[in-house]
């Protein structure tokens, strides 16, 4: 019926937290609603994090499915004597678990990373 | 006689601390979701001790070994999959199946396709991988009680069945995941402190290595034969034969056993000279040490150790994430961050513990070539020490290796009853707490059933086989689900039918005794290489082909299973 009052706005300083607060609450809107905004971005995460799998995936394929193979072209292998153990064994046996244990540290460290670089994107838009 | 009550006794000290634990347990769950998930407040260390101590199971304490001292190096993969299987569900599921908040593998597909055909067509799937990853551990239950109080060969089997039922039926998730993280710390102590006393006296035996030819007796050794057996003699032999050979009573005379098949009835004697070759059961391929110590050599009917060895990676190293008492283990961490860390914790812990099997299966083959003869060779753990320890020590360290066997069995069995018996409370029953308690009964007779007359098959065969299962089902289900936002209600299912039930198909065969020998066998004992990929092929295709079938929610989905904690997504907050 009657006029309704102009908007009111807010004005605060560009450098104040509830600036940054306001955009980071509404890029993560856009990606709870799956805005096109939103799936663009989340598109962006899957996608640095599927090529992060899929390189550590590789490395692993190299490293340990590469060893039949080394051991097919190279069947003298079982004569090489590393303290007192047959190659082959010493690689499979031994070696195998801390190379392990260092591809899933690298993954973590990096999965996280691409995360935080992630959420840091997100608030600063 | 001594013997015998230390092994009785170690069996009784570990279930009494397996049940003394989850009833401390129990008296901090209260409701049903503590119940059913430990409330998900388990901190990582733990969890990762709990998911270590679950998953080492009676293939990886007896099961490796006895592969490595019948087929020698290539066994070695066994291990190396157990472990890198984690990496490959780090790296491509970890942290957004957490996410996802899914308890069971049917929760999962129910939540990412939103339909209740793919729930019930996984569900199928985690039953048949629990029932065959649950036989082997009775089987090994069976026959380290009988070997170390003389007990028939079902007693252990079924003594793993009633404790298990008991502790999870009345424990639920949060004892469970107690009892796991002890269990994890008392068979890598089990396992690693008799390894110490081995090597000792194998140096002080003057270190002998197998050498070049075929696996003989060190000692004039005296062999009893547990079971009526066949078994094949490679090289002529002089022996001593108290009992009944080839139909024919002796009583400690001597007899020339020639080239070929022969059988020997339960209980009898044979006496072998020193360095006489050893002659090998039927059920066991003989080959000689040369090869065994040399990767990629055909043993026996193994033949295309190439595909066979390629086959086995893909099945251990996918199936992993696909096994029904990995994920719910996954539930107890709070996030998929935590998800992530406490997996890398994991593999850590995995691969101290797998350095020891090696050593056990390597010294057997100089120290129980018997076990050759006989068929036991899943028995070779626990009869090293007194074969190289005389007295006391020997026994003593016996009885450790058979309560750390036995803290296998029971760990592992309580991991898969809980995952078992959850899928058949939820969607055969109604999912009560009454329910679930009926279905841990269901989830445990079927595979103790089959454990009574499947006793000869090799535990880490089998575990292999249930691999290759989950690698073909489960597997593309949750790669493709995680990361390829297209694939359909329809495509999903189709693959698990296709993958699941070619691979179980193959499993069936092999296990009902189908020839191992040429490319047919090879195909049927190690199906995970081309299983795997149909299955990956028939998701994808068949999802293309049915664009209409795609889940209305997939983006809220994909946003729930990859968006990191950190940032506050208002969907989330929801529930």
């Amino acid at each position: 019926m009657s006029e309704q009052p102009p908007r009111r706005v807010r004005v605060v300083s560009p450098r104040s937290r509830a600036v940054r607060t306001s955009g980071s609450r509404a890029v993560s809107r856009d990606i709870g609603e799956q805005t096109i905004v939103g799936e663009v971005y989340m598109a962006s995460l899957v996608r640095i994090q599927l090529r992060l799998a899929i390189g550590v995936l590789l490395i692993l394929t190299v490293l340990l499915g590469g060893l039949p193979l080394l051991f097919l072209a190279e069947p003298d292998l079982v004569e090489v004597l590393v303290f007192g153990l047959p190659l082959p064994w010493l690689l499979l046996g031994v070696v195998v678990h801390p190379v392990l244990v260092a591809a899933a540290l690298f993954y973590v460290r990096r999965a996280e990373r691409n995360e935080a670089d992630f959420a840091e994107l997100v608030e600063n838009s | 006689m001594g013997h015998e009550v230390q092994g009785g006794l170690a069996i009784g000290l570990v279930i009494a601390a397996t049940v003394l634990i989850g009833a401390f347990g129990l008296r901090l769950s209260r409701t049903t979701s503590d119940f059913y998930v430990a409330s998900r407040s388990v901190s990582p260390v733990w969890n990762a001790s709990a998911i270590s101590g679950e998953y080492l199971s009676a293939a990886s304490f007896l099961g490796v070994a006895g592969l490595i001292l019948t087929y020698g190096a290539d066994m070695l993969w066994f291990p190396v999959g157990y472990t890198a299987g984690y990496l490959v569900l780090l790296v491509s599921v970890a942290a957004p199946l957490r996410r996802s908040g899914a308890y069971t593998l049917s929760d999962f597909a129910e939540a990412r396709l939103e339909s209740r055909t793919v729930r019930q067509v996984s569900s199928i799937f985690v039953v048949t991988i629990g029932w065959l990853y649950l036989l082997p551990q009775f089987v090994g239950a069976g026959l380290t009680v009988q070997l170390a109080t003389g007990a028939p060969g079902w007693v252990g089997g079924l003594l793993v069945a009633a404790v298990v039922v008991f502790s999870v039926a009345t424990g639920g998730m949060r004892s469970i995941t107690f009892v796991q993280a002890f269990q994890y710390w008392l068979k890598l102590s089990a396992i690693a402190v008799p390894v110490l006393f081995l090597v000792l006296a194998w140096r002080a035996d003057g270190m002998p290595t197998p050498g070049d030819g075929p696996p003989t007796f060190a000692d004039r050794t005296p062999v009893e034969v547990p079971a009526d057996l066949r078994f094949d003699v490679v090289e002529p032999v002089r022996v001593l034969v108290n009992g009944v050979l080839d139909g024919q009573r002796y009583v400690g005379e001597p007899v020339v056993l020639g080239r070929g098949s022969h059988e020997v009835g339960e209980g009898a004697l044979l006496t072998f000279p020193a360095g006489s070759t050893v002659p090998h059961a039927a059920t066991v391929e003989a080959s000689d040490n040369a090869s065994w110590a040399r990767p990629l050599t055909a043993v026996g009917d193994r033949d295309h150790p190439v595909y066979s060895t390629y086959s086995l990676i893909l099945a251990l190293f996918f199936g992993t994430m696909g096994l029904p008492h990995v994920l719910v283990r996954f539930y107890t961490n709070p996030d998929g961050r935590t998800a992530r860390r406490t997996t890398a914790f994991v593999l850590a812990l995995l691969g101290v513990f797998y350095l020891f099997p090696t050593v056990y299966g390597a010294l057997a083959r100089l120290y129980t070539p018997d076990l050759l003869l006989t068929g036991r060779t899943d028995t070779a753990v626990l009869l090293l020490p007194e074969r190289l320890i005389a007295g006391t020590g020997g026994q003593l360290l016996t009885a450790l290796l058979t309560a750390g066997a036995f803290a296998a069995f029971l760990s592992t069995s309580s991991g898969l009853t809980v995952s078992v018996a959850g899928v058949l409370a939820q969607d055969v029953l109604r999912g009560s707490v009454r329910d679930f308690r009926v279905a841990a009964v269901l989830a445990v007779a079927v595979p103790f059933a089959l454990s009574l007359w499947a006793r000869s098959l090799s535990i880490a065969d089998i575990v292999g086989l249930a691999f290759a299962v989950a690698a073909s089902s489960f597997c593309p289900l949750l790669v493709l689900g995680i990361w390829w936002r297209r694939l359909t209600s329809t495509g999903a299912a189709a693959g698990l039918l296709v993958g699941g039930g070619l691979a179980t198909a193959a499993v069936t065969a092999t296990v009902g005794g189908v020839d191992r020998g040429g490319w047919t066998g090879a195909l049927l004992a190690q199906p995970a290489a081309w299983t795997v990929p149909v299955a990956f092929l028939v998701m994808v295709v068949v999802s293309r082909r049915t664009p209409g079938r795609l889940p209305p929610h997939v983006g809220r989905t994909m946003v729930r299973l990859h968006a990191p904690e950190s940032i506050a997504v208002p969907e989330r907050r929801v529930d």
